[in-house]
């Protein structure tokens, strides 16, 4: 070896000016070019979503199914167990969280994706926290979840729950908010996972359960004690039970049947304020949401 | 350094062996997500991305979307994007691996000429040893270190000699009286009988008179970087990439200064 050459010196740094980022500013709480990181993460997942009109009518067409097909058909065994309340109707709230259910982990589970086919790697070399990139695209999946969601929330009318502007501003809130905590989730999920089948299939372990527990299909009092403890711990129940109880606010019920139907959550005997509900969930959501990025700190 | 890792990414410019586009976005939309995350002045933007756009030839199918072009426009788009922060260094790895020799020439004509417009460094890896001809220094790496640090010319230089390749009808007896009467050490590479001498030309003809071994073909070359290559890890590059992928040149290529 001739050793190292005695290169050229680099030229004069001053023409070269534009290209050299400004300092560190006195740092602020979130300085602007992370918001700008967070905002085309967010618009990413937006852009994907629609442009992919498939995946928008097929997950549609899972909650028509159990809202309309499973509902109706359903009805004529239990008629006489509603007090005369449409099925539809009481199905209606945990059939809006099952539409957002599935959307918000598909996009959750599109980080997986983004790892197998290298997209991440973009977004994890960027200038921007890590944290950055993760609350961007739970961001991103809560918004097409939620829309997902409203277009079922325009369905009020035809389960005979009138169209009540309040109604509907408080059932999408919850909405958002549960897209949210599940998008989170599946992030959270899907942090460690470099195979789109594994994620899949652990998803679907924990979203059928899920589901199926929250009390979107059945009424959360006097059940078995096993059923009771199920229902409570699992996040998905306190926010099927505030919405459901929004739409038990806005109908004509009596109220034995009232209370049979939608009778809150209770803890021992304690009913559970739909605040404290709302706020557990958020609690879950922003749990999940610290898991992840921890989880996405860590040297890939 | 790591507190300043956000200021030292936005210098740099990262072209990953893999592709690193989404597929579902346009060429366009893939610029403009590079843009947002690295914090590219907005009206900077626009004729920025078009001029690095036109350079690759890709600004007419700037509203396709990424996943229907071919390997070689993927990587012309990621080329681009790389540079679309005006970064000083543009690292590239294995920028050509996987393509076919039309596509390689073009991508080195584009990133010759992104170099010499941009003024930016460019430090590459390759397995292709003429990519690395041009450049001002070139690192040779085997299992993981360093070798050899020079020029092209310096690093050819260092071989120093000329590599004679011969086809004979017995290749041990060749190897052993190489050894014996002319105290040159030769190997058997590529299925040919492989040695190194000052000056090849003249050696050949003495070959032919003193060796006694018949021999089928002869060829004399001056060292290339493959020589170097093979000088200092002990392989051919081909052996090195099926065994060893730690094995492999760092060419660095300066800025031009105008």
């Amino acid at each position: 070896m001739n050793g190292l050459r005695a290169g050229r010196e680099p030229g004069p740094v001053a023409t070269l000016e534009r290209r050299v980022p400004e300092p560190a500013r006195p740092a602020r709480a979130v300085p602007a070019h992370e918001l700008r990181g967070l905002k085309v993460v967010w618009r990413r997942e937006l852009i994907r979503f629609f442009e992919d009109r498939p995946r928008i009518l097929s997950s549609l067409l899972q909650p028509l199914m159990f809202l309309f097909v499973l509902g109706t058909g359903l009805s004529r065994l239990v008629s006489r167990g509603t007090g005369g309340l449409s099925l539809r109707t009481f199905l209606f709230p945990g059939v809006l969280a099952m539409s957002t259910m599935f959307t918000a982990i598909f996009s959750a589970g599109s980080i997986v994706w983004d790892r197998e086919f290298g997209f991440l790697r973009e977004m994890l070399v960027a200038p921007v926290r890590r944290g950055t990139v993760v609350v961007g695209k739970c961001l991103g999946g809560a918004t097409v979840a939620t829309f997902q969601g409203l277009v079922v929330l325009c369905l009020t009318g035809l389960v005979d729950v009138p169209y009540r502007p309040t109604l509907l501003l408080t059932l999408a809130g919850e909405l958002l908010l549960l897209s949210f905590t599940l998008t989170a989730f599946g992030v959270m999920l899907a942090a460690r996972m470099r195979n789109i089948q594994t994620f899949f299939a652990l998803t679907q372990m924990f979203l059928m359960p899920m589901f199926f527990l929250s009390g979107a299909l059945y009424p959360l009092s006097d059940l078995p004690t096993w059923l009771t403890v199920l229902t409570r711990v699992d996040p998905l129940t306190y926010v099927v039970d505030p919405m459901r109880r929004a739409v038990f606010g806005a109908l004509e019920v009596p109220a034995g049947v009232r209370e049979v139907l939608s009778g809150g959550v209770t803890w021992g005997g304690w009913t559970v304020p739909v605040g404290v509900e709302l706020l557990l969930v958020a609690g879950f959501g922003l749990l999940f949401l610290l898991v992840a990025t921890a989880e996405f700190a860590r040297p890939e | 350094m790591l507190r300043e890792r956000d200021r030292v990414r936005r210098l740099i410019g990262l072209v990953f062996q893999d592709t690193t586009l989404d597929g579902y976005l346009t060429a366009w939309q893939n610029l403009r997500f590079h843009a947002e995350l690295y914090g590219m002045p907005r009206a900077d933007f626009e004729a920025r991305a078009r001029r690095l756009l036109e350079m690759v030839d890709l600004w007419d199918r700037r509203g396709s979307r990424v996943r229907t072009f071919s390997g070689g426009m993927m990587r012309r788009l990621e080329i681009a994007r790389g540079l679309l922060h005006a970064p000083y260094v543009l690292f590239l790895d294995e920028p050509t691996i996987g393509l076919d020799p039309q596509t390689r020439a073009s991508i080195w004509a584009h990133i010759r000429q992104l170099r010499a417009e941009e003024d930016v460094t460019v430090f590459f890896t390759t397995h292709y040893m003429d990519e690395a001809e041009e450049c001002d220094r070139i690192a040779i790496i085997d299992h993981g270190r360093i070798v050899a640090l020079d020029t092209p010319a310096a690093l050819k230089a260092s071989v120093g000699r000329d590599r004679v390749q011969i086809r004979t009808e017995d290749d041990a007896r060749a190897i052993a009286t190489l050894r014996e009467r002319f105290g040159v050490e030769a190997g058997v590479h590529d299925g040919a009988v492989t040695f190194s001498v000052p000056e090849g030309e003249r050696f050949v003809p003495r070959l032919f008179a003193e060796l006694g071994v018949p021999i089928r073909s002869v060829s004399v070359a001056r060292p290339t970087l493959d020589d170097v290559f093979l000088a200092y890890t002990g392989r051919t590059i081909r052996d090195a990439e099926a065994e060893n992928p730690m094995r492999r040149m760092v060419a660095m290529w300066r800025r031009s200064h105008r």
